[in-house]
């Protein structure tokens, strides 16, 4: 008789998927019995055989999900210096809250006299929101950033219908800018014309000049731009797209900069989108859900999707604006995220939401003050809410952009989003929010100047990097060359 | 911190903002603190008419009310699923990835499909995305819905599709021809009404006539009705709500995607694959990332971006914890009580039930008045009657049992309606 040995260690985690832990017979729930007369069950070719799920014990579920997520970093337990995604820390309170029975369990079609606290709500962030920005007509019906977008779009696109310009089917959008912009305006069936950074990472006027003309549907304008920076031109550049007879369509993924600062309103933006899981207090979730409310001015208003809060004489109502671009989605977008950014907003009041954006861009200056001497910076000058660093010095160095983010993974530390935006060589953006503390922002700095001293004295701890995680690197390429998609019983 | 910066006022790092517009004036009051907070919100959720304060639904046509287990919240609890970001860093998102990838594993052993990606914004979207998929696989830009789906599902196509190019046109459920240019039938089952589709013919004749056909499901049916994936059929959709996520007015919710594996270039959203690291451990990564927004621009299949991993989680948790046996009981359990309340309705005089073919969920019943009378005077009892559907069906009402309505009740509706309708 053979006796194999277990090999201690707590190093070795048990990956094995769910399907493989599974015992038949073996259950985590049980479902309540009948409690009607027996009804006959339709004829057997209607029927399928047992769905192919796990069979495990409770325990199990719960253990098996927890040690996953230990596998995770995340903002209870990490800094997340991760520009363009507002990792800040979401007070708990607001997941509370937006689950509370009352909130959590009505039913999107129930009839508006049964739901007058969500529909107040609602009204009332569309207030908020359209006082943030100055953009009065708001809709909340967007699920995320994109979908925001593209109700945006599809509002440019039904002012300039309704106008007969129906010769306006250009969407001018930034070369530093997100992806979604171009894929968005795709989807609106508008052409991409891309204007230009100049070297101080500003628009290049000249060229949005030569760019906007009668063609121009709309010029999409992330405010402060993926490089972190404030568009200095930004009155001149709305008069442009005005005078052409385009609409300026303000991306507010970056909003956390201005709360109480500046209005988009004021500046002559026509449209805009603001991530409420960034700016206004959900957490990320490790990549959604999400919620894009759109802003318009007053005489957009007509145009937005469905549904819009409204206060009547007998009470709150949910109504379609009378020249709605229509439904984006299944009901009133995502209810308990706008609860969400309600509490946050009631919680902070004007003082707070100003400090938000004070100390975020305090924070963001101050680590590219300390970090200039050793790392370049994508434009000379101060920053926002976040700073767009180049480790084209490394580079010449032998070590990546990548390898650095990866090395900050050892540290505890989330990478920086990397390599974008993309007219930036070796980009390492830096956004730490107005969350963390001066020690946790000393501590970061200290580690990325201890990286770039490592360069040169154990290079291969870069290069390999990261050494103390669940894995080290993956063959990404791999995965995509031979999908494996799924778990299956012969694999 | 403002000294290292070498300024003296926060003024001095924002003079790219014209001054003149510089810190205007805003309306909002001052801050709250958290006990204050949560007393404004007690007030709200208490104006909202709910089971939580003595109310009994019959609402479905989308959102669907079950009981969420307490492991689904108890693992939503976790910090590090709810507050960590996107997985594009693999090493340090092993837990979001490894939950996506079971996540997928469940939507393909649901619907029998080959592959599923890591979820879209909600079941509408991922039915219009799935047309406009299909209209991409075959190069074709006129896309059929059956008459009987949810108007929810055209009308998401639309302004999905409006400025694509795309003709939506309506096909008949028994329709025994189809355009020959359709790229696809996109197929409600169980349809608005709550009766089962003929999947299987109607993906033939889409086959014959050179469309795919996609199916959106509900995938609480699946637990008892035969999978897509057992017809062909080429793309399949759902609302993931009903698996273990709170209805909360609408969302957030999860669309599930499904496909045939030969398609998965042309699948919009994010794909979980699995891989190995340098030491050859099994690990998981985002995977076919080329065709998405931010790699592939304006030429993506689709300009999706954040969607909806935590949702995906709790569907995964759902399922897990129901397992194999729980999701047939519970199928079971739902189309014991919905029958059993169509067949007591169906008794009451001036009440008729249209029982055409097999339903799950939802029914319609046809009754003597018009139904927002009745759903008021149901309100009155603190019933919350099922949706008026007289604008597709005259008197209609389409009510819906799930295993959250007890035959308490069920017979309570019954007595009310029998009640009402004797005076209507």
């Amino acid at each position: 008789m053979t006796i194999s040995t277990i090999a201690a260690g707590a190093g070795d985690i048990d990956r094995r998927l769910l399907m493989d832990r599974s015992v038949p017979g073996r259950v985590a729930f049980t479902v309540s019995d009948s409690d009607v007369p027996f009804q006959k069950l339709p004829d057997a070719s209607y029927l399928r055989d047992d769905v192919e799920l796990p069979e495990v014990s409770q325990l199990e579920v719960i253990r098996y999900f927890s040690v996953l997520s230990q596998l995770n970093f995340s903002i209870d337990t990490n800094f997340y210096p991760l520009g363009s995604c507002t990792m800040k820390y979401n007070p708990k309170i607001n997941d509370e809250l937006a689950n509370l029975p009352g909130l959590a369990d009505i039913h999107p079609l129930q009839p508006d006299e049964t739901v007058q606290g969500a529909i107040r709500l609602l009204k009332n962030l569309q207030d908020d929101l359209g006082d943030i920005t100055g953009l009065p007509g708001v809709s909340l019906a967007p699920l995320a950033g994109a979908q925001g977008e593209y109700a945006g779009l599809l509002i440019a696109r039904a002012y300039h219908d309704a106008r007969n310009d129906s010769e306006r089917v250009v969407a001018i959008v930034p070369d530093s800018a997100h992806g979604t912009n171009p894929a968005s305006a795709a989807m609106a069936g508008l052409e991409v014309a891309t204007v230009r950074s100049d070297d101080q990472g500003n628009v290049d006027v000249e060229n949005l000049r030569e760019l906007a003309d009668g063609r121009t549907a709309v010029f999409m304008l992330t405010i402060p731009s993926t490089l972190g920076l404030f568009e200095p031109n930004i009155l001149e550049i709305n008069k442009i797209v005005h005078d052409a007879g385009g609409l300026v369509y303000a991306d507010g993924a970056n909003l956390n900069a201005l709360l109480g600062l500046v209005k988009l309103g004021d500046l002559g933006v026509d449209i805009c989108h603001s991530n409420l899981h960034k700016t206004f207090s959900t957490p990320h979730g490790g990549g959604g859900p999400g919620s894009g409310p759109v802003m318009v001015t007053d005489e957009l208003a007509k145009y937005l999707p469905k549904p819009i809060a409204e206060k009547t004489d007998d009470g709150y109502v949910l109504s379609t604006p009378a020249e709605s671009i229509g439904s984006i989605n299944g009901f009133h977008g995502s209810f308990s995220i706008a609860a969400r950014a309600y509490a946050y907003i009631k919680a902070l009041g004007l003082e707070g939401l100003q400090s938000v954006s004070e100390n975020a861009i305090i924070g963001a200056n101050y680590i590219q003050a300390k970090l200039r001497d050793k790392y370049d910076l994508a434009a000379d000058r101060y920053c926002m809410h976040e700073t767009v660093l180049s480790a084209s010095r490394q580079k010449k160095r032998g070590v990546a952009g990548l390898d650095i983010a990866k090395r900050l993974l050892d540290f505890g530390i989330h990478a920086p989003t990397m390599y974008f935006p993309m007219i930036v060589e070796e980009a390492l953006m830096v956004e730490p929010t107005e969350s963390e503390s001066k020690e946790t922002l000393d501590h970061f700095i200290a580690v990325m100047r201890q990286i770039d001293d490592e360069i040169d004295s154990a290079p291969e701890l870069v290069h390999d990097a990261p050494h103390d995680l669940p894995v080290t690197r993956l063959d990404e390429a791999k995965a995509a060359r031979k999908p494996i998609l799924r778990w299956s019983a012969d694999e | 911190m403002l000294g290292v910066i070498g300024v003296d006022t926060l003024d001095d790092l924002i003079g790219d903002i014209p001054a003149e517009h510089r810190h205007p004036s805003l309306n909002l009051a001052s801050g709250l603190s958290e006990q204050e907070l949560s007393g404004v919100f007690s007030a709200i959720a208490a104006e909202n008419a709910s089971s939580s304060n003595g109310y009994i639904s019959f609402l479905g046509a989308g959102a669907y009310s079950h009981y969420i287990p307490s492991t689904v919240k108890s693992i939503l609890q976790r910090g590090e699923f709810v507050t960590a970001y996107t997985p594009y860093q693999p090493e340090a998102a092993q837990g979001t990835l490894q939950v996506g990838f079971e996540f997928q594993t469940v939507i393909c052993q649901l619907t029998g499909m080959e592959v599923a990606n890591a979820g879209m914004y909600d079941g509408p979207t991922a039915f219009a995305e799935a047309c406009l998929m299909a209209a991409r696989v075959t190069k074709r830009t006129k896309i059929g819905v059956l008459s009987s789906a949810d108007s929810r599902l055209p009308d998401t196509l639309l302004a999905y599709s409006k400025h694509q190019g795309i003709e939506i046109v309506s096909i008949e459920p028994g329709a025994t021809d189809i355009p020959d240019d359709l790229a696809c039938i996109g197929i409600q089952s169980p349809n608005f009404f709550g009766e089962i589709e003929d999947v299987e013919r109607l993906t033939n004749l889409a086959h014959a006539n050179g469309a795919l056909s996609v199916v959106h499901v509900n995938p609480t049916a699946l637990g008892l009705f035969r999978p897509p994936g057992d017809f062909d059929v080429d793309i399949v959709t759902a609302e993931g709500q009903p698996l273990g996520v709170p209805m909360a007015f609408g969302g957030p919710y999860v669309g599930l995607f499904a496909c045939k594996k030969a398609h998965i270039r042309q699948m919009p959203g994010r794909i979980i694959g699995q891989t190995t690291d340098t030491k050859g451990r099994i690990g998981y990564a985002l995977t076919l990332q080329t065709r998405e927004q931010h790699i592939r621009r304006e030429r993506a299949t689709s300009n999706i971006c954040t969607s909806t991993q935590l949702i995906g989680l709790m569907v995964t948790v759902y399922a897990a914890t129901l397992g194999k046996r729980g999701m047939k009981d519970l199928a079971n359990l739902c189309y014991q009580k919905a029958h059993y309340a169509a067949a007591e309705i169906s008794r009451l005089a001036g009440f008729s039930v249209e029982r055409t073919g097999t339903f799950f969920h939802e029914f319609v019943v046809t009754c003597p008045d018009s139904p927002a009378k009745i759903n008021a005077a149901l309100l009155e009892q603190k019933i919350i009657g099922g949706l008026d559907i007289s604008d597709r069906s005259e008197n209609g009402m389409l009510v819906c049992v799930t295993e959250t309505s007890s035959r308490a009740d069920i017979d309570r509706l019954v007595a009310a309606l029998s009640e009402i309708g004797a005076v209507s």
